[in-house]
């Protein structure tokens, strides 16, 4: 899951890779040359790029990122060297985007933080540039590294974008998690069914409440359902609506809603409010719904058994 | 056009409605429940919705015809079995059934009627 924001991000990455012919217009050297020299300089020497990486990442990111980067590091290195050596004079860095986003991803997930994972791949331009300055003519020295710097940043720049849209996918997960931690649906006596909620009930909960109740009505054939809010801390006209909605929706199922657990403090609130709850079957506490409950389907069994 | 199967248990009229109702079916439904508590009698209705996947605005208004009709007829008018998720659609839409009874199960839908004591004679 990409967030819309770092979807941008990625898109004028992508921008700006692909446009390497307006670029190599206003340079001497043609830049496909000095990728050549680039790629040469990492097909030779990679081993020692490799070393150089390793030991600067390690001193970055502590952490076994020194054992990451030595497994991890080849796989880049050798994707970087085809990209370079793209025979179409088209750069694409997406592969080499795509491992760094993994290993990122996997660093973050190790306990990174943000300055880390992107000074992780920051310090692949020093290792390149080392192994640059010994190589080839002065002239496309300069061009080389400054190239390589351009790349690198790139590559950086796509690895924090993927440390965010990881972290955001663990928030979610946990918004997720904690979604269906906050509203259980208990079985409480033969066909009774309860639904203890506690903190606030939004659009996205109250919906929530209401699939999970009424699947629970389902599967357990529930005859009554109760809606206990003593743990809700206000409740204001869009909670009510929901709590009628939730009402409506149990009557549909061919079960009785009773809602318990409503606060002196919240009843007065809801009657200067206006909030009508005259249709829904109402108790202060939980052992009183409880109770009409048991009595209630007692009546229905004693209806039952009758010859 | 499907017809809805009617069936008669003594005095009960039970109306399984299938999967997807077509609009034409149930109002010939309709048609046919009244005629038929109207010549033999029957002191309740079940309408059985449990196959349904969709309950639209349409066929929930005739569902609350039926049981204005049937009322007047002298027939008790419940809606079984809905689904989860036709319940949910239903509310969202705003159409509660108002004046329909309802029940889990056929099973349940007689228990309640049997005696006329229906769900609202426990509500204090």
């Amino acid at each position: 899951m990409v967030p819309a924001a770092s979807r941008i991000v990625l898109s004028t990455i992508e921008k700006s890779v692909g446009s390497p012919v307006q670029e190599s217009q206003e340079q001497l050297v043609p830049q496909t040359q000095i990728r050549a020299l680039m790629a040469e300089v990492l097909a030779q020497r990679r081993r020692q790029v490799l070393e150089a990486w390793v030991t600067r990442g390690g001193t970055i990111a502590g952490n076994g990122a020194a054992e990451d980067l030595q497994r991890d590091g080849a796989a880049v290195l050798s994707a970087l060297g085809t990209a370079l050596s793209g025979r179409n004079g088209r750069l694409d860095l997406a592969p080499v985007s795509r491992l760094l986003s993994d290993f990122s991803a996997r660093r973050t997930r190790s306990g990174d933080r943000p300055e880390q994972t992107a000074g992780l791949v920051l310090a692949l331009r020093e290792a390149v540039l080392t192994e640059l300055a010994g190589t080839g003519d002065p002239d496309d020295r300069f061009d080389a590294a400054r190239e390589a710097a351009r790349i690198v940043d790139e590559l950086a720049l796509g690895s924090f974008d993927s440390f965010l849209s990881g972290r955001e996918e663990v928030i979610s997960e946990q918004g997720a998690q904690l979604l269906e931690l906050s509203t259980p649906v208990v079985r409480v006596w033969d066909r009774v069914v309860a639904a203890p909620l506690v903190g606030t009930l939004d659009s996205a909960r109250a919906q929530v409440v209401m699939e999970s109740l009424l699947q629970a009505i389902s599967d357990d054939r529930a005859l009554v359902a109760i809606l206990d809010i003593t743990g809700v801390p206000t409740v204001d006209t869009l909670v009510a609506q929901h709590l009628l909605k939730t009402v409506a929706a149990t009557r549909l199922m061919g079960a009785d809603c009773i809602v318990s657990g409503i606060a002196p403090q919240t009843a007065q609130t809801m009657v200067q409010l206006g909030i009508d709850l005259s249709e829904v079957t109402t108790r202060a506490s939980l052992a009183d719904a409880l109770a009409l409950a048991i009595a209630r389907v007692a009546a229905h069994t004693d209806r039952s058994i009758r010859p | 056009m499907t017809t809805v199967p009617v069936v008669r248990i003594r005095n009960a009229l039970v109306a399984a409605m299938q999967e997807d109702i077509e609009d034409r079916s149930a109002l010939e439904l309709a048609d046919r429940l009244a005629n038929e508590v109207a010549a033999n009698g029957a002191s309740m209705v079940l309408l059985d919705v449990s196959a349904a996947q969709v309950v639209d605005s349409f066929i929930s208004r005739v569902i609350v015809d039926i049981a204005r009709v049937c009322r007047l007829l002298g027939a008790q008018v419940t809606v079984v079995g809905m689904r989860p998720a036709v319940a949910i659609t239903l509310v969202e839409l705003g159409l509660t059934l108002d004046g329909v009874r309802t029940a889990l199960t056929i099973d349940d839908a007689m228990t309640a009627l049997e005696d006329g004591a229906g769900a609202d004679a426990w509500r204090v």
